[in-house]
């Protein structure tokens, strides 16, 4: 039996919340509120609306998100 | 954190992945035109309690049946009805077993009578990528170079691998770690150590890569109703060659022989 894989989706960023969350629109126009991983914040990768980025979510809350890669 | 199995830990997965094996036989003999695919789902219910097992799926998350049973378009995780199967069907059959403490759990997609050419090697090509996948479970690899070897040898037919649904690992639960994509870049994820368990089962589509849950809260079905292929086997992690647990050696005497 196939395993559901945890949601890994892209969005674009719209708007920055401070706190390291940003408001960001999926690809399949969702707007969710997405903080930046901590392994990003340790690396002080810096986001700013716009940005493509890619998301890890959780199945059982759609509205939240990680960030987890800001793409070039 | 990744679970390292003893050789006797191995031993007992192969026993339950053998039994699926059988079990999954049992099915390809009885499977054709006008069945009802909740027959097949009793007749795999009864071989399993006979062979001192219990089926894998029962009960897990709440699954109610022995069998997945998946039609053409819909990916895995079918439940058998009484819809009857059609010539030209293909049907994936997902089993699972419990037996001392360890699952097995494997997947074989069956032709009902004549099947349209192109279905038909979208098959035989997801069951290749089945094997170029095992191919990198050696030690030392990573997860995605699992991954690489299926997407790229499918992709380049054009078909799509489907990315809400991957293999795993498996064990004394039916899903442990690591997850076990279909797709990915090489050298990336978990890196693999002599001893682990995974069930690798690549799930192919003829159009998109897009699924979509029913309203059942299981079935997957392709979001453009094209069909979909889905093989499924046990291996073990070894240094230098894959060792494969399960097996459809049966399946495949069976039918031969029809």
């Amino acid at each position: 039996m196939a395993k559901q894989a945890s949601i890994e989706q892209d969005g674009t960023v719209i708007e920055s919340l401070g706190n390291a969350m940003f408001r960001v629109e999926l690809e399949n126009g969702h707007v969710i509120t997405a903080h930046i991983s901590g392994k990003m914040r340790m690396h002080y990768i810096k986001i700013l609306p716009g940005d493509k980025v890619k998301l890890a979510m959780s199945p059982y809350d759609l509205t939240k998100g990680r960030i987890t890669f800001r793409y070039k | 954190m990744m679970i390292i199995r003893s050789e006797e830990e191995i031993e007992l997965i192969r026993k339950s992945s053998l039994l699926v094996g059988k079990t999954l036989a049992e099915v390809a003999r009885n499977i054709k035109p006008g069945v009802k695919t909740n027959l097949l789902d009793k007749i795999a219910e009864e071989f399993i309690r006979d062979h001192g097992a219990k089926p894998g799926f029962k009960g897990y998350n709440g699954f109610p049946y022995t069998l997945c049973i998946s039609l053409n378009e819909n990916v895995v995780h079918g439940f058998p009805s009484d819809t009857e199967l059609v010539d030209g069907d293909i049907v994936s059959v997902d089993c699972g077993t419990y037996m001392n403490g360890f699952y097995g759990d494997s997947a074989y997609t069956f032709a009902i009578g004549e099947v349209k050419e192109e279905t038909l090697l979208l098959m035989k090509r997801t069951k290749e990528s089945l094997y170029l996948g095992i191919e990198q479970a050696v030690a030392g690899n990573r997860v995605g170079d699992i991954g690489y070897a299926v997407q790229t040898y499918v992709e380049s037919f054009g078909y799509s691998v489907v990315r809400d649904l991957v293999g795993h690992g498996l064990g004394e639960n039916l899903h442990e770690k690591p997850e076990v994509p279909n797709f990915g870049r090489k050298g990336t994820g978990v890196k693999l150590h002599e001893g682990m368990v995974l069930a690798i089962e690549p799930m192919i589509n003829l159009g998109g890569r897009k699924v979509v849950q029913e309203s059942d809260g299981w079935t997957f079905r392709t979001a453009d109703r094209k069909p979909s292929a889905h093989f499924e086997h046990d291996v073990v992690v070894r240094k230098g060659k894959a060792e494969i647990l399960s097996t459809f050696d049966y399946i495949e005497e069976v039918l031969k022989a029809k």
